[in-house]
């Protein structure tokens, strides 16, 4: 009964989603089509880091832009998306994950959504693996993958100039790599910008984990000698680079905090890819 | 009496294949405990990966130096067994050198090329040996690493090298023997490596010759039926069991978890809204079984793939010297969940053998082989996964044992029932209302 409480809840604040009008950044949602008799091309499924952490908002805004730029027709969900249950089923938690997968399947059909792209590997694996078997089957892609079509495409062009010389570093999120075999597309964005791509020793299949998956972000790391993010970004500034890369709000927060941790901050900056594509194409 | 080593020798090979056979259906009853799984699809792709990952040894280049060196063993391994085919046969009939009548010239391609790839297994283990002796690779220490996978590891390597050096001995005697004429020895083979042998063997006469040629002869098939005896109680039983094992791989991306079949019929009925909550409950069902728990507490709770994993396992470390946690000092190591959970299925195989039936000894797989400080500090990375050579997936265990700590005893950490409280009520794993989720797109950079 909870549930179909907070069921309802969500389809009601539908009716309050507006359009959102900023001077550079419109993004619709999918009432907004719905209302219009319309249909998105593709859903734009942000994430919970993406919606409320302070740094992950950056990334969003940046592939929003990205999106906007090449006038994608593109939705978001809004104040309707729910977490996957990605960190509840890595815990363990079978029923809330199965759970926050049926409601969200439910919104998802309901809006008849075929393509998903979104900027968190873990809600990529959950959506694209996980939910099929449910009811929830889409296209889905990473926006790692999204931006290296349209570059591709031309449809998107970038200008290297800003990081020309630069050298970078990238860290493979675990569930866009080991987890989903994606290790191309993010390296052919960093190509794009005209820049030195170093690669640690333990990357591609190797990559070390950051140590936030497997709801390790929402707990304390058990006792041992070393946080699995300092390790990591020992192995990264071993590279000397400006920036870090990454294509996870999590392993974001996991290495900006090593990089902080090592009083780094002001030389080294840690970058998602959609940012620094942004950057680089102006927006 | 001309027959008695035919004899003996039939009924030794017979003894020992009965006794073989009878372990490993063991070992079959003790997999068959886990739950089911399928692994039936996909018959084409699951032929390439084993082709790739078993047969093709793909994961070993990962290492060069024992990769290389675990490749010789492997291919000297198969090919030798040809060689061991025609022992049998000749040990059956009591002929000598069979083959050698049918393959002509063949015969000493094939002879020549036995011998040189024992030497290059042997050599192979004594680098091996060495390599273990010196306790200088990380990977191969541990503290799951005790006293008896330690011994296992090194008692494989001397009986490798004992086995080709009689192999060997066995050829030596026999080609002087053939160069002198010997009775009963037929000129057959070439022995590119055993010749070099002969400034010592031609030595001595030809009845001690006789004698040493015979004896290597029994000791090296003697030793291979021990061998053959001792793989199911050994770390040594990879070289069956990891075809199957990497054929019943799963081939999905190793990012998906299954779907636990039994929570999606509670949560369709949960949210489905013609159910009526106040209805009756269906009557039980006579001869239902009891309830299966959610997750895993002991090793039958587990998938038969699981512990077929587990009697895989060659105990290489290759997944705890990857793993994250254990690389930062944490006690989870991905190498003794896989031992454990051996263990414990040899453990419960064992008194269910005895008594007929399940007993219960007061012990689970979970908290006193597994404890839940080393199921909580995995980050889910498949690192485990991805380095294993023979296909193993210890993050299937870990995932099952946490659903049980979570959905059974209620004892996830108290910030993770944060976590999945804020999950429930605002729909994201921290305490923001779902109401500002599209405050992004209104805020500046």
């Amino acid at each position: 009964m909870v549930l179909h409480g907070h069921f309802q809840q969500q389809t009601d604040s539908t009716g309050q989603q507006k359009k959102i009008n900023m001077a550079n950044l419109q993004v619709s949602t999918m009432a907004d089509y719905m209302a219009n008799g319309e249909k998105p091309d593709v859903l734009f499924w942000v994430g919970c880091a993406g919606s409320f952490d302070d740094r992950a908002k950056k990334i969003t805004r940046a592939f929003a832009k990205i999106l906007n730029k090449v006038g994608a027709k593109y939705a978001v969900l809004g104040q309707e998306e729910s977490c996957t249950g990605d960190p509840a089923k890595r815990a363990g938690n079978e029923f809330l994950f199965q759970m926050q997968a049926m409601m969200n399947i439910q919104v998802l059909n309901g809006y008849g959504v075929q393509k998903i792209v979104t900027a968190c590997p873990h809600c990529f694996n959950t959506l694209k693996n996980e939910y099929p078997e449910l009811g929830g089957k889409y296209e889905v892609v990473h926006h790692t993958q999204f931006i290296q079509e349209l570059l591709d495409s031309g449809k998107l062009s970038v200008q290297g100039g800003d990081f020309k010389g630069k050298k970078i570093t990238y860290h493979d999120p675990c569930y866009l790599g080991r987890a989903n075999d994606v290790y191309d597309a993010p390296r052919s964005l960093i190509e794009k910008l005209d820049t030195e791509l170093s690669e640690m020793k333990r990357s591609r299949k190797k990559g070390l984990c950051c140590g936030a998956g497997g709801a390790q972000m929402f707990k304390e790391a058990e006792s041992g000698d070393k946080e699995i993010n300092i390790e990591r970004i020992e192995e990264a500034l071993e590279m000397s680079p400006s920036i870090i890369a990454t294509g996870c709000p999590f392993c974001n927060t996991m290495l900006t905090d090593g990089v902080k941790l090592k009083n780094r901050s002001r030389e080294v900056k840690v970058m998602d890819l959609a940012e620094l594509v942004a950057k680089a194409a102006d927006l | 009496m001309e027959f008695l080593p035919n004899i003996i020798f039939s009924l030794l090979l017979i003894t020992t294949t009965l006794v073989f056979v009878g372990r490993v259906r063991r070992i079959r009853q003790n997999i068959l405990m886990g739950r089911d799984v399928d692994r039936s699809d996909r018959k084409k792709e699951r032929f390439l990966h084993m082709f790739r990952i078993a047969i093709g040894q793909g994961k070993m280049a990962a290492k060069p130096l024992s990769g290389a060196m675990h490749i010789i063993v492997y291919v000297g391994f198969v090919i030798i067994n040809i060689e061991v085919l025609e022992i049998v046969l000749d040990g059956v009939l009591g002929t000598h050198r069979l083959f050698s009548e049918f393959l002509g010239g063949l015969y000493n391609v094939l002879i020549g090329s036995f011998e040189i790839l024992a030497v290059a297994v042997l050599l192979a283990c004594v680098v091996f040996l060495i390599r273990r002796h010196s306790k200088k690779i990380k990977r191969l220490e541990g503290p799951e690493m005790t006293k008896w996978p330690k011994s296992d590891a090194l008692i494989i390597l001397y009986a490798e090298i004992a086995l080709m050096s009689a192999f060997l001995f066995m050829n030596g005697a026999d080609y002087v023997l053939q160069s002198v004429g010997f009775d009963g020895y037929v000129k057959a083979g070439s022995y590119p490596v055993s010749s070099m042998l002969s400034p010592f063997l031609g030595t001595l006469s030809g009845s001690t010759l006789v004698v040493i040629e015979r004896v290597c002869w029994w000791f090296h098939i003697v030793g291979i039926l021990a061998f053959l005896n001792y793989l199911p109680f050994s770390k040594h039983f990879h070289i069956i069991l990891a075809f199957p094992n990497v054929y019943f791989d799963q081939l999905t991306p190793k990012g998906q978890i299954n779907n636990m079949e039994s929570v999606k019929k509670e949560v369709e009925l949960m949210m489905d809204p013609n159910a009526d909550p106040y209805s009756a409950p269906p009557e039980p069902d006579p001869n239902a079984s009891a309830p299966i728990p959610f997750g895993a507490k002991d090793v039958h709770d587990l998938t038969w793939k699981s512990i077929m994993d587990a009697y895989t396992c060659t105990e290489c470390g290759r997944c705890t010297e990857q793993c994250p946690a254990n690389q930062t000092g944490k006690l989870l190591s991905p190498r003794k969940i896989m031992m454990d959970v051996r263990d414990r299925a040899e453990e419960k195989g064992k008194r269910t053998n005895q008594s007929n039936q399940s007993e219960v000894d007061g012990k689970t797989l979970l908290h006193n082989y597994i404890t839940a400080e080393e199921l909580w500090a995995c980050t889910s990375c498949n690192a485990c996964v991805e380095s294993c050579p023979v296909g193993n997936n210890p993050l299937d265990v870990i995932v099952d044992l946490r659903r049980y700590l979570v959905m059974e005893q209620s004892q996830a950490p108290n910030e993770l029932n944060i976590m999945f409280g804020n999950v429930e009520n605002n729909g994201a794993p921290w305490a923001f209302p779902a109401a500002d989720r599209f405050n992004w797109a209104t805020e500046e950079d």
